[in-house]
């Protein structure tokens, strides 16, 4: 039973727990930010009004909880909220690779050539990890982080619900609905490893019990995704595999540079101003 | 000294006219968000629950509190603190509350927790003959639904 931290404070007396508690942070905020902002690229994008309102309030929930593990490493000293999601390098970020692929080639504003079966097969993916990932996280050493995670999980059963919901419907209608999503999975599947990189400090994050088994998250993973593809119809793709590099080393591609540009153009302009 | 029970019925009754930005009918005593009110004149603290997490009234709210409690007679600084423990959930609200959405249009949300999709009352007519349109709606908190008796289309509060 690893040794539990109430608050900001105790945690602090601990310099090796800290940093590894830091770096978890980074990687649940990072995540949670970069895959909310390519979901409101999509907005006005997406085949229907109905899912318009559906997605954008997906993605501003989403965005709701980025900041609320931001304010957590504002408590250990790390600075706003809105200076380390505007502010920051590419290099210092620990999103997961999958959760900054863009959606498709272009831009929202000109030529968008997004792809909806991508959306589809990212996002629910993304939200089954993150689900139970969640559920991990309900019983972290770290008591603030633990009683996030409790509220989080309560609003984002709809966000995994929404995502089923469209396979549930799409799987078994047509031959290029079929063939769309069975691509959109092979394509989710070059990144899925990178979810499950806890970064060099995964040793302590395990060790300090920040969150609960990656292995366990990763079983449980695997049998869930694989009994809805195989159940939908869909190609189950196999073992995954680790990318070239998983983000969770600051290591990441071009795409989060330009997002990231995107994402704080405003903020820079002026950060001392009120909003 | 710690505030009495004089000076924390008064911080109620001030904290009774503050709601919801988006619902304001509904109080935010009502939302079941006031989970303590404590401190030493001219010092009060509010202890809020956020409903939640994303959501964008919680900054306005908390301006709101801080601007009617100072109304109260030896209080010179209202602190607001959101508190991560325990989670907001739906069944909260109160039976007031509940029957205040209502007039406003809005149907409280059912006793369970999430669930994939469930059914409420029309908050117009009382017809149960309603459904679900889309599970999101025009804030993080509800759900568009249609009365099939009335005619009339409907907000829901999704429960959490």
């Amino acid at each position: 039973m690893s040794k539990q931290y109430a608050n900001a404070q105790e945690a602090l007396q601990d310099a090796s727990y800290t940093s590894a508690l830091k770096e978890l942070l980074y990687q649940l905020a990072d995540d949670d930010l970069l895959i909310s902002h390519r979901a409101s690229e999509w907005l006005g994008l997406v085949p229907h009004i109905e899912e318009d309102v559906a997605f954008s309030s997906i993605a501003q929930n989403t965005l709701g909880h980025a900041a609320m593990f931001y304010q957590l490493l504002e408590e250990l000293g790390e600075g706003t909220p809105d200076d380390l999601a505007h502010l920051r390098e590419a290099d210092k970020f620990r999103n997961s690779i999958l959760a900054e692929k863009p959606n498709g080639t272009g831009h929202y504003t000109e030529d968008p050539d997004y792809d909806w079966g991508y959306a589809i097969i990212r996002n629910y993916v993304y939200e089954v990890f993150k689900r139970l990932r969640l559920e991990a996280l309900t019983t972290s050493s770290y008591t603030p982080l633990a009683d996030v995670a409790a509220k989080v999980l309560r609003e984002q059963f709809y966000h995994l619900y929404h995502w089923e919901t469209w396979i549930d419907q799409l799987a078994g209608t047509t031959a290029e609905a079929e063939s769309r999503l069975n691509n959109a999975i092979q394509k989710t599947w070059q990144d899925v490893a990178s979810l499950f990189d806890l970064g060099p400090a995964g040793e302590d994050i395990q060790k300090f019990g920040l969150i609960g088994s990656m292995e366990d998250i990763k079983n449980k993973f695997v049998a869930k995704v694989r009994a809805k593809f195989e159940g939908a119809g869909l190609k189950w793709p196999g073992d995954m595999k680790a990318g070239e590099f998983s983000g969770r080393e600051c290591k990441h591609t071009e795409d989060l540079r330009s997002a990231l540009e995107e994402i704080g153009e405003v903020y820079r302009l002026d950060p001392a101003a009120n909003w | 000294m710690e505030i009495d029970s004089n000076i924390r019925q008064q911080v109620m009754d001030r904290l009774q006219l503050v709601t919801d930005p988006e619902m304001n009918t509904v109080s935010i005593i009502e939302m079941g968000m006031v989970e303590n009110v404590r401190g030493q004149l001219p010092k009060v603290t509010i202890e809020l629950i956020p409903t939640y997490v994303g959501c964008p009234a919680l900054d306005m709210i908390k301006r709101d509190v801080i601007e009617s409690v100072r109304q109260v007679d030896g209080v010179e600084e209202v602190e607001v603190v959101f508190l991560k423990h325990p989670a907001w959930t739906s069944d909260r609200i109160s039976p007031e509350g509940r029957e205040k959405m209502k007039e406003f249009g809005i149907a409280p949300p059912p006793a369970a927790g999430p669930g994939g999709t469930w059914t409420v009352e029309c908050p117009y007519c009382g017809s149960p003959k309603t459904v679900m349109q889309n599970l999101f709606g025009p804030t993080s908190c509800r759900s568009i639904f249609y009365c099939s008796s009335c005619k009339n289309p409907f907000e829901a509060i999704k429960p959490v």
